[in-house]
């Protein structure tokens, strides 16, 4: 199959583009989604083709609009809710974690709430503490929701348009520093399926588990690894909550050794949770203590110096790794 | 008005009279877990509301739910069962009384969260205008509810968009553990409307004739897509917040006088309609056995329902085709 080489950003646009084109039933809310094209510009072009009716522009009113997607998605609709920070969808947690997340199940099964709701996460651009969360911990620990963080073009434009035709509400996590990233997508109609991680890099040494932009950190530290004659495996897990431990466990059962690296603040995070069930699942299989590569326990600082003592690295990954074989 | 219309409104109220009697007594006995809020002399705004929608219309209910979830077409027997904790319920057994919820008669949930349906009825608003399909969303809430952040946020948006959205604000004075007076910077609660552009009607709560003609024309003018308005139905939380409330908050006597014969929603539309002949006293007698017998019914099936097997704990938490496969 031919490829293209695309921005994220752009690849996002186009599973909105098709996937609005195909049911009628996608629209897409938001602040400054429609006229201007998006903040993130992932929106761009929608309104001019679907109206405003269908790429709509809403007041900063993020619990009110995203319980109104809500609504929407109960009565049959299905609304791709933009909140342009992640941050900023803690002013919605009411409508995604006591509403969205719980209708189907406290209502006995009969309502469906295909919800997606895009945002963006993660730091690394000097937005500081309330505008550079990695919030998937949060949202993953939430019954009821699927929790969805993509690292390339492709992905992102497949994993989109599953979340779109999915019947579950989606948190669908796009880090900022991605939007411009490159990558080659195919051509033509694809979906990626959620639930479902990536080995982005095949190795026997040691395995690599990530998500979102630590993906490309993951990767880079895996190159210069391999300098060393360290052959590291980097799986994408892609959606974190449901976990895909089956292709975590087959590469632990195959390496040994296992670190995580997550954006999210260390304690209580995604990395604890893939790391408490690796211990569960594959323990017999680990030759040394899983490694956890995490932001330190802070608010995410301004100044640059200090975001990147607070964020993972490359440099982070690799000193992890060094621990497993001196 | 037809008789036809007269005795349904009779019938309805008369059948959430008695179905929060009886949840009451169930609940006194142990039988219920967790809490119950009791719609006891508020009968009057649900049934004069859903006697004026379609049953494609949406109404998104509170955690004094209830009687909106009756008014609206709601199966005792299910909703009994649910109290019940069983199999049978509307929620099978997972919801409780604060989340029945059928979609089918566009009852879109009874919420735990107070104000937690405002976004919900304004969206099902959105779909209206949407398809252009000419239905209509009503949002019940309690007064204690205006004081949320999100329904400021939703009313503007309603304004704005010209939504088919009726907001009822059941003013049954009391938020919780307190009166509510204590709580508005401006005790005139159809100014909240205001500053959106909408109207707000206030009405008597108690007069079910009152509320269901206010109703017809709050629906009217959605349908014409003028967009929302806001109804202020004044009332009296006749019980406590919730079963076994001390009531230390509340003035001596009050309650009486909200119970009097010429204030009870029900016994008040009993009179009236006695006293202008507009139907006969053994129709309205009838009635009253009947639901009776209705209600016995659902308490019957209800304890006769099995409660859920441990197994379907795991069900329903996702929908679990992969439509994205």
């Amino acid at each position: 199959m031919s490829e293209r080489i695309i921005e994220f950003r752009d690849a996002l646009n186009e599973a909105l583009h098709e996937e609005m084109e195909r049911d009628p039933n996608v629209f897409i809310m938001g602040i400054d989604v429609g006229q201007y094209g998006g903040v993130l510009k992932v929106s761009r072009g929608l309104y001019e083709r679907f109206g405003p009716l269908r790429a709509v522009d809403t007041p900063i009113s993020e619990e009110g609009f995203t319980g109104m997607g809500v609504g929407a998605a109960l009565v049959g609709l299905r609304p791709v809710i933009e909140i342009m920070y992640i941050d900023f969808s803690c002013l919605a947690m009411e409508p995604i974690i006591n509403q969205a997340a719980k209708a189907r199940y406290m209502f006995g099964g009969k309502a469906k709430v295909p919800i997606v709701i895009r945002t963006q996460g993660g730091g690394g651009r000097g937005n500081s503490a309330q505008h550079s969360q990695s919030l998937e911990a949060i949202y993953s620990h939430i019954p009821g929701l699927i929790v969805v963080q993509p690292s390339t073009p492709k992905d992102a434009k497949g994993l989109l348009k599953s979340a779109i035709r999915n019947d579950n509400p989606v948190i669908f996590i796009e880090h900022k520093l991605l939007y411009n990233t490159k990558g080659p997508i195919p051509e033509g109609e694809y979906l990626i399926p959620l639930g479902k991680a990536d080995v982005k890099r095949q190795g026997s040494d040691l395995t690599i588990v990530s998500s979102s932009r630590m993906v490309l950190f993951s990767l880079q530290a895996a190159e210069k690894l391999a300098e060393e004659r360290i052959n590291a495996e980097v799986i994408d897990l892609r959606t974190v909550r449901p976990l895909d431990m089956q292709t975590v466990g087959d590469s632990v059962r195959k390496t040994h050794r296992l670190v995580i690296v997550n954006e999210g603040a260390h304690t209580g995070g995604l990395a604890a949770e893939v790391m408490a069930r690796a211990y569960e699942e594959v323990f017999d299989y680990l030759d040394a203590p899983i490694v956890r590569v995490t932001a330190e326990d802070v608010p995410i600082p301004y100044n640059e110096k200090l975001e990147m003592a607070a964020l993972p690295s490359e440099q982070k990954i690799i000193n992890a790794v060094h621990g497993f074989f001196q | 008005m037809s008789e036809a219309l007269y005795l349904e409104l009779y019938r309805k109220m008369v059948l959430i009279r008695m179905f929060e009697e009886q949840a009451r007594d169930l609940f006194m006995k142990n039988m219920m877990r967790g809490a119950t809020h009791m719609y006891i002399g508020e009968e009057a705004i649900a049934v004069g509301v859903c006697a004026a929608l379609n049953q494609g219309d949406t109404i998104t209910s509170t955690h004094r739910g209830h009687g909106h979830c009756l008014a609206k077409g709601g199966d005792p027997k299910r909703m009994m069962a649910e109290l019940l904790g069983r199999a049978t319920g509307y929620c099978k057994g997972k919801g409780g009384s604060m989340h029945i919820a059928d979609l089918d008669l566009g009852i879109l949930g009874a919420n735990g969260i107070v104000g937690g349906g405002v976004g919900i009825a304004a969206g099902a608003a959105f779909a209206a205008l949407y398809r252009n399909d000419g239905k209509v969303s009503v949002c019940f809430f309690g007064d204690g509810a205006l004081n949320q952040g999100n329904f400021l946020e939703t009313a503007n948006m309603a304004g704005l968009w010209k939504l088919p959205l009726i907001y009822v604000c059941e003013r049954n004075r009391f938020a919780e553990f307190s009166y509510t007076d204590r709580y508005f910077s401006d005790p005139d609660l159809t100014k909240r409307s205001e500053p959106f552009g909408f109207p707000a009607i206030e009405v008597d709560g108690n007069d079910v004739l009152a509320v269901h003609q206010v109703a017809q024309e709050a629906v009217a003018r959605a349908r014409r897509g003028e967009g929302p308005t806001l109804i202020v139905a004044d009332t009296y939380r006749i019980m406590g917040h919730t079963i076994g409330d001390p009531l230390t908050y509340r003035l001596k006597g009050e309650v009486e006088e909200w119970q009097d014969p010429s204030r009870d929603p029900i016994l008040r539309f009993k009179n009236y309609l006695l006293g202008h002949q507009l139907v006969g006293g053994d129709q309205l007698e009838t009635i009253d056995a009947e639901i009776r017998q209705g209600i016995d019914e659902a308490v019957q099936f209800a304890l006769a329902s099995p409660d859920p097997e441990v197994q379907t704990l795991w069900d329903d938490v996702y929908v679990m085709e992969d439509k994205g496969l």
